[in-house]
C-alpha cells in the first residue's frame, strides 16, 4: 500500500509545483500551495475522486468505526434482509446484520490480501527480473522462459493451482494471486535493467572499478524501479479483482469474515429476494479498481515526461 | 514454411512441457498430501488410519524421491495419464474431456460476442464526428474491464432470470441457457479487444495514408472501413492466444455462477476436493488452447497482412 500513498503524493505534487506562484509569495506559501493544489485537484477531476477513493478505503481499512456503528459480525435477527434505507444504507443479510457495516469492516482484509498478493509479485517478479537483466546469458534465458510459460497459462488457473496446494484461508489466496502475477514485473524490470545497465554512467563506474554489487545497488536498482512501481499500481486493480474472485469461490476468508468477494457470495442465496446483498459490495469492488487503474494510468504518464 | 512449421511447433511441445513441469513443482513440491485425502475420502481427515495412508502413499509412488515421481508422471502423462481422480479413481484426464465440450461452447459463444461488441464499442468510440460521444464511448471499456466477472453474472442472473424469467437461472440444457453466461464472459474479454483495438484505429487514423484518402474525399465510412481498420485489427489479432486464454480462466467463475457442467466448474470443484490430478489436467490444457490459439493466429497473419510471409516473422507467442 505504501507505493500507493508514494504516487498519491507524486500525483499531487504537479498541481503544487507550480513555481511562480510559490515563489513570489514566499509568505503565503502554505496557503498558495494549498490553492494551487486545489486548482490542479479542479483540473484533473476524475483524478481527484479516483484518488480520494482509495484514500477511503484506506481509512476504511484502518479506522472502520468512524463510519458505522453497526457490528459487522453481529445482527438482529428480526432486522433479517431489510432494503437499503436510511438507518442500513446498503440493507440487512440474512442475519440482519449491517452491509454497510461488513463492507466497511471488510476493507482491511481486502486491503491486507491485495497489498500482499502485490508486494509479493513486486518482490519475486523484480527480483528475477534483475538478474535476468543483470546476469544475461544462459541465466537470463532459463528465467525467461519460465516467465514465458507463467503468462502462458491463465492466472486464475496458475492460483487456483497453488491454493490446491497450499490450502485455503486469505493469507494463501494472496500468496497465490502474487506469484501468478509476478511474471508481467520480471518482464518490465528485466528489460529496464537491460537498458539501464548499458547507460553511459553505469558503464563509467563500472570502468573506474566499481564493484559489481555496489554499481546493482547504487546505480541500477533505484534507476529501474520506476515502471515497476507504475505497474504495481495497475496490478493492485488485478489484484483486488482475482482476490475478490477467488474469495467468491469460497478459496478465501472463512464465512464470518466480511471479505467483500465473500460477502458476494453469501449474497448469491437470496438472489431473487434481496438484491442489494450482491449489487452493493460488487459496486465497492469496481469503485476500487476504477480508481487504481486511474491512478496507474496518470502514473505511467507522469514517468513518461521525466 | 514447413520449417516454420517445424520451428513453432517445437517451441509449441516445449512450452507444454515446461507447463506440465511447473504445475507438477508447484502441486507435488509445495505442502500437502494427496494420500491423506485419497485415506479420508472426503470424509474427516483427522479420522485416517496411519496404516491406510502409508499403504496409498506408496500405492500412489509418494514414497520415492520427488525426480523419480516426476519422471514416472511425466512418461504417464505422454501416454495420457495424468493420475486418477483420488476420491472417485476415475482417470483425470477422461473427467476432463468429458466436459470439456460444454465449456467450449461456452467459450466459443462468447468468443463471438466479445469480437462483436468489441468492434462495435471500438469502432463507434473512433467514428463519431462529435466529440462527446467518441469520448462517451471511450469510457466503457476500461469500466467493463474493472468489473468483477462473477458480479456481472449474478446481476445479469437478477434482472434476466429472477425478475424478468426470460432465461433458465442454471443448467446447460439448450441455447437459451447459454445466453446469460456467454453474455458474462464476454463482457471482460470484449472490453479487452475494444480498448485495443479503439487504440491501435486512433493511432492508425492519423497516420498520413489516411490524411491522403481523406484529401481524396473519400467518406469517414470508407476511410474506417476501407483503409484503417484492416491495419487496425493487427496488434489485436497478436493477441488472440491471451485472449483464449482469458476466456478459458472466465469460465472458472462463470460455470460456477451459472452452475453449468464445465471445466472451471470442473476445477473449483478439484481445488476444493484437493484433486491434484485434475487440476493439473486443467493447467496443461490452458496450456494447450494458448499454444494452438497461438499458432493458428500465426499462420493465418499472412492473409490478413500481405507484407508477411512466414519463416521470416520472428513472432515469438511461445
Amino acid at each position: 500500500m505504501s507505493e500507493l500513498l508514494i504516487s498519491e503524493t507524486e500525483l499531487v505534487q504537479p498541481a503544487g509545483s507550480e513555481p511562480d506562484a510559490a515563489a513570489t509569495a514566499p509568505r503565503r506559501g502554505a496557503s498558495a500551495r494549498a490553492l494551487a493544489a486545489l486548482r490542479g485537484a479542479v483540473r484533473r477531476p476524475s483524478l481527484t475522486l479516483a484518488v480520494l477513493a482509495i484514500l477511503l478505503v484506506l481509512v476504511w481499512a484502518v479506522a472502520p468505526g468512524l463510519f458505522t456503528h453497526w457490528d459487522p459480525l453481529v445482527g438482529d435477527v428480526s432486522d433479517r434482509l431489510q432494503g437499503p434505507s436510511v438507518q442500513h444504507v446498503f440493507g440487512t443479510d440474512n442475519l440482519g446484520r449491517d452491509l454497510w457495516a461488513r463492507v466497511v469492516y471488510g476493507a482491511a482484509d481486502s486491503l491486507a490480501s491485495t497489498a500482499l498478493a502485490v508486494a509479493l509479485a513486486l518482490v519475486v517478479g523484480s527480483f528475477f527480473g534483475l538478474i535476468a537483466g543483470f546476469v544475461r546469458g544462459w541465466v537470463d534465458d532459463a528465467i525467461m522462459r519460465v516467465m514465458d510459460v507463467v503468462l502462458a497459462i491463465p492466472s486464475v488457473l496458475l492460483s487456483l493451482a497453488i491454493i490446491t496446494a497450499l490450502g485455503f484461508g486469505t493469507v494463501n489466496v494472496a500468496i497465490a494471486v502474487g506469484f501468478a502475477s509476478a511474471a508481467s514485473f520480471a518482464r518490465v524490470m528485466r528489460s529496464e535493467v537491460i537498458s539501464i545497465s548499458t547507460a553511459l554512467y553505469v558503464e563509467a563506474a563500472r570502468a573506474s572499478g566499481v564493484r559489481w554489487y555496489t554499481v546493482l545497488r547504487r546505480h541500477v536498482l533505484p534507476n529501474s524501479l520506476g515502471p515497476v512501481l507504475a505497474l504495481s499500481a495497475l496490478e493492485f486493480g488485478t489484484a483486488v479483482l482475482a482476490i475478490s474472485s477467488l474469495s467468491f469461490l469460497g478459496f478465501g476468508a472463512p464465512p464470518p469474515a466480511p471479505e467483500w468477494g465473500a460477502l458476494i457470495s453469501e449474497g448469491r442465496n437470496y438472489l431473487a429476494i434481496a438484491w442489494w446483498l450482491t449489487t452493493f459490495p460488487g459496486l465497492v469492488i469496481v469503485a476500487i479498481v476504477l480508481a487504481a487503474n486511474r491512478i496507474s494510468h496518470a502514473v505511467e504518464k507522469n514517468g513518461g515526461t521525466r | 514454411m514447413i520449417r516454420y512449421l517445424i520451428r513453432r511447433v517445437l517451441q509449441g511441445v516445449f512450452v507444454l512441457w515446461a507447463a506440465y513441469t511447473l504445475s507438477f513443482l508447484i502441486l507435488y513440491l509445495l505442502p500437502g498430501d494427496a494420500a491423506t485425502v485419497a485415506a479420508a475420502g472426503g470424509g474427516d481427515a483427522s479420522s485416517v488410519d496411519p496404516a491406510l495412508v502409508v499403504r496409498l502413499r506408496h500405492e500412489y509412488g509418494l514414497d520415492e524421491p520427488l525426480w523419480l515421481q516426476y519422471l514416472h508422471a511425466l512418461g504417464r502423462a505422454l501416454t495420457g495419464n495424468f493420475g486418477d481422480n483420488v476420491q472417485t479413481g476415475q482417470p483425470a484426464l477422461q473427467a476432463v474431456v468429458r466436459v470439456l465440450p460444454n465449456t467450449l461452447e461456452l467459450a466459443a459463444a462468447a468468443l463471438v460476442l466479445a469480437i462483436v461488441i468489441g468492434f462495435l464499442v471500438a469502432i463507434a468510440s473512433t467514428f463519431p464526428r462529435a466529440a462527446w460521444i467518441r469520448q462517451l464511448l471511450a469510457g466503457l471499456p476500461p469500466i467493463g474491464a474493472a468489473v468483477p466477472v462473477f458480479w456481472i453474472g449474478l446481476l445479469l442472473l437478477q434482472a434476466f432470470s429472477f425478475h424478468l424469467r426470460w432465461f433458465p437461472s442454471l443448467g446447460d440444457q439448450g441455447l437459451r441457457s447459454l445466453v446469460l453466461p456467454a453474455v458474462t464472459l464476454s463482457v471482460p474479454t470484449g472490453a479487452y479487444i475494444a480498448q485495443l483495438l479503439a487504440r491501435s484505429l486512433r493511432l492508425t487514423l492519423g497516420r498520413p495514408y489516411i490524411e491522403q484518402v481523406r484529401a481524396k474525399g473519400a467518406s469517414e465510412a470508407r476511410v474506417h472501413f476501407a483503409h484503417a481498420l484492416r491495419n487496425a485489427v493487427l496488434p489485436t489479432l497478436t493477441m488472440v492466444g491471451v485472449l483464449v486464454g482469458n476466456l478459458l480462466a472466465g469460465t472458472v467463475v462463470t460455470e460456477t455462477v451459472f452452475s453449468r457442467t464445465g471445466v472451471g466448474r470442473l476445477v473449483v470443484q478439484a481445488v476444493g476436493d484437493r484433486d491434484l490430478p485434475v487440476v493439473q489436467v486443467v493447467v496443461v490444457f490452458a496450456a494447450v488452447a494458448f499454444v494452438v490459439s497461438s499458432l493458428v493466429v500465426d499462420l493465418l497473419y499472412p492473409f490478413v497482412d500481405r507484407r508477411i510471409t512466414l519463416g521470416r516473422t520472428a513472432v515469438a507467442a511461445a
